[in-house]
């Protein structure tokens, strides 16, 4: 093999290569880029057996071929070559070494044979869609923050993107939760989508996804099975296996009669409640909302370290109402609004409170208070 | 030589030679700092069997071992069973083999609780710079108490160890030195019945002597990592420049350099801040159920969970420890989002975390832990949204511990506690 590629080029191909493969593994194989060279184009593809991503760019081929190679060095390596460099990869097939030329640097990296990498097997789509990048990047930004780290209920550690009955008519829907907090972001269900099987996509496929979608224009292919989900530009090719489990009922989860109204200026909200919790030393910082006609008072007290208060202009028309809430938790939530003010919707200090961007129901989310 | 004798507690400012001049006792000590040294270690010589040859005085010149069933471990043996050779921790089969006409008992720890308090009342009449180490042992600073009794340390120390022994009925050991670490080491040196002290002038000269592994925290793998840097005794470790030490050894070569020289400023504090609370159980037999083990589970979370209360602590950190046949130790812990002191939330992650054991066993023995420990009021305040039910098993285990308070341990169970 023999190709000459752009540094720009490479460089993003061996990043995104770099990201999937699992920093500690057992299997030497895993921590290599796969670089097939063929016609007049390069692929770089990586894998840690539940994620696999494929680069695919134009590249001058003047031996085809294929090895592998340590991503992560790879990545170093072209990293660290000037900008505008062209970057020569030759595998002579007989040396074991992959040699890198740019310039005047020239490295020789070990390599292991194509033929160990795994290749990730194709799956049956069961639904293909395309959507437009936009609305991935706002159905994933939105949610990311409430998945759950837990081990114990792995089927937690992943967005639920699904088919549902929306505001306005059927949607594609995203929903993560903790068990703490909850978010339900919706979306126009896009043509072709409607059979889709309800997955969870797991937390680092999100994160590999976000990487895909910084292009406004850019249209997103979407093909999801029971056990495989796929997002497809024409350059990159994401494939993750989805989490085999079953998300809870989040429904019942939502409350619906919450009758006491919050409405607030989620910056200055969030600021407020930042600024109080500073006086908390555990971990868990309790912060204390006071509600009373117009009016918000924000209070922490923890007996070891001080105390704090913040009183904040509002419209609360309701009963006057104390709850309390993990300040972590406020400050997620109150960021993820961006246009209009933050509503919150209160039932009473033992119930899981509702918050949304001013009337939108596009993007609920839920909170569980905490006893102060 | 300043000597006291332990019987009449009569004083001299030399020492007598032979027995004690007003009441020919031989048990004098003598030492030159004997007045002057106010930090003691107390412990009780073989607390939970002198407990047992108490209350049945026929007892007294058997071989008595107490500890749990066939299977269970030596927990303390008195001293006719130790010149057989049992010592605690040991296996009780093996026990048996060194000592077979032994009477094994099985542990009424509400009787040595009960005893335990009664020494600690006796302790709180001296001074309240008292650090409980366990119910049988303890630390006293008497540090500036010898006007307020009239007394010094010395004195006060032999009038409790006799009245421990007059209004208990057990003996105990006393040792009497300027720090922690060496009245512990010094209690140990006169076992049963002993009053020892190590002065400040015979401290270097003493610790040069003796093994590494006198030093508290220095265990199996500690002396094998020193004996690999060539430290065998203390007078090893005195070689060794400070720098080099906490170079190889890191906090702990500094720790082993102060305590080397004899230097130990840690304080006798009332309550040494609890690190975790555990309990555990050794099977009868060795099994691999794991309907058997969830039972055992249940009742672990719930003795856990009890302890945590009964001091008003919550813990994030869940621990699940089980013991193979073969002795070793399988641990599993997860931490919460949320420090917890309720069992049915110690019980929920435990049996998560067995679930995840693939190991098919068969394990001898099963114990849940509580780590990471915080005050209460920070617990259990966020309900999961998930769980519903949650927030009403935790009200269902709030009422059965008040009902538990009112009329008793056994008034109200769970049905799975009796698997």
């Amino acid at each position: 093999m023999k190709i000459s590629i752009e540094r720009a080029a490479l460089l993003k191909a061996v990043a995104q290569a770099q990201s999937v493969v699992e920093r500690r593994n057992t299997i030497p194989i895993l921590a290599n880029v796969l670089i097939e060279a063929e016609g007049d184009t390069a692929s770089f593809r990586a894998t840690d057996l539940d994620i696999e991503v494929v680069d695919k760019g134009p590249a001058v081929v003047e031996r085809p071929g294929a090895t592998t190679v340590q991503a992560v060095m790879l990545h170093e390596i072209v990293r660290k070559l000037p900008d505008g460099a062209l970057v020569q990869l030759t595998d002579d097939g007989a040396s074991g070494r992959l040699t890198v030329q740019a310039g005047r640097s020239t490295f020789h990296l070990a390599t292991l044979p194509r033929e160990d990498f795994p290749v990730m097997a194709t799956s049956e789509y069961t639904s293909n869609f395309s959507a437009p990048a936009p609305v991935l990047r706002r159905l994933f930004d939105k949610s990311k923050f409430a998945i759950s780290t837990e081990e114990t209920r792995y089927y937690l550690n992943g967005v639920y993107m699904h088919v549902a009955q929306g505001e306005d008519g059927q949607a594609l829907r995203c929903v993560a939760t903790d068990g703490h907090r909850l978010a339900r972001i919706d979306a126009a269900l896009p043509e072709g989508a409607a059979d889709m099987p309800g997955v969870i996509v797991p937390r680092k496929t999100v994160g590999e996804l976000r990487k895909l979608l910084d292009d406004d224009d850019m249209q997103i292919a979407v093909s999801v099975s029971e056990t495989k989900i796929r997002f497809a530009t024409p350059q990159i090719t994401l494939t993750s296996k989805v989490i085999d489990g079953t998300f809870p009922d989040y429904s019942r989860v939502i409350p619906t009669g919450n009758a006491r109204r919050l409405e607030v200026d989620a910056a200055e909200f969030a600021k407020a409640v930042d600024r109080v919790a500073t006086v908390s030393s555990e971990r868990s910082r309790a912060v204390k909302l006071s509600l009373d006609e117009d009016r918000l008072v924000l209070s922490v007290n923890a007996p070891d370290s001080g105390a704090a208060e913040e009183e904040l202009a509002v419209a609360y028309g309701d009963e006057a109402l104390e709850i309390g809430f993990n300040a972590k938790y406020l400050l997620e939530i109150a960021s993820q609004v961006d246009r209009e003010n933050a509503v919150f919707l209160f039932n009473s200090s033992g119930d899981p409170t509702l918050m949304r961007e001013g009337n939108d129901t596009s993007a609920i989310y839920v909170v569980m208070p905490m006893r102060v | 030589m300043p000597a006291l004798c332990r019987d009449c507690l009569a004083t001299f400012e030399t020492a007598p030679t032979g027995r004690c001049p007003s009441c020919r006792s031989p048990r004098l000590v003598a030492h030159d700092e004997l007045f002057a040294l106010p930090i003691a270690h107390i412990d009780c010589d073989a607390f939970y069997a002198s407990v047992e040859k108490r209350d049945n005085p026929a007892l007294r010149d058997q071989p008595v071992i107490v500890g749990g069933g066939k299977r269970g471990v030596v927990s303390t043996c008195c001293y006719i069973a130790r010149i057989k050779g049992v010592r605690s921790a040991m296996p009780m089969f093996q026990a048996l083999k060194l000592c077979p006409d032994a009477v094994v008992i099985r542990p009424r720890m509400e009787t040595y609780v009960a005893a335990s308090r009664q020494i600690r009342a006796l302790m709180e009449e001296l001074t309240p710079a008292i650090e409980p180490l366990s119910l049988d042992e303890a630390f006293l600073d008497l540090t500036g108490t010898a006007r307020l009794h009239g007394a010094p340390p010395a004195v006060l120390l032999a009038r409790l160890i006799r009245r421990i022994e007059a209004e208990v009925g057990v003996s105990a050991s006393i040792g009497l030195s300027h720090n922690k670490f060496l009245a512990k080491i010094a209690s140990d040196l006169d076992k049963p019945k002993g009053f020892a002290t190590i002065g400040r002038a015979e401290t270097q000269g003493f610790l040069a002597a003796q093994p590494v592994r006198l030093i508290w925290g220095v265990g199996a793998a500690g002396q094998e990592a020193l004996a690999r840097a060539g430290i065998r005794t203390i007078a090893d470790l005195l070689r060794w420049d400070r720098k080099d030490l906490g170079q190889r050894f890191g906090q702990m070569g500094d720790r082993l350099w102060h305590l080397a020289r004899g230097e130990d400023n840690r304080r006798v504090t009332r309550d040494a801040a609890l690190k975790s609370i555990s309990n555990e159980t050794t099977f009868p037999e060795d099994t691999a159920d794991r309907d058997l083990l969830d039972g055992h589970l249940w009742r672990l979370a719930e003795k856990t969970s009890d302890r945590a209360k009964a001091r008003d602590l919550a813990g994030r950190t869940v621990t699940l420890k089980l013991r193979r046949a073969s002795f070793t130790l399988l641990t599993r812990r997860h931490s919460l989002r949320e420090p917890t002191q309720m069992a049915d939330t110690l019980y929920r992650t435990a049996r998560e975390l067995l679930a995840q054991v693939t190991e098919p066993g068969p394990f001898r023995l099963i114990g849940v832990g509580l780590s990471d420990l915080c005050p209460a009021d920070h617990a259990d305040r966020t309900p999961d949204l998930l769980d519903p039910d949650a927030a009403r098993r935790q009200k269902a285990e709030r009422a059965a511990d008040a009902i538990r308070r009112k009329f008793g341990p056994e008034s109200i169970l769970k049905g799975r506690a009796l698997r």
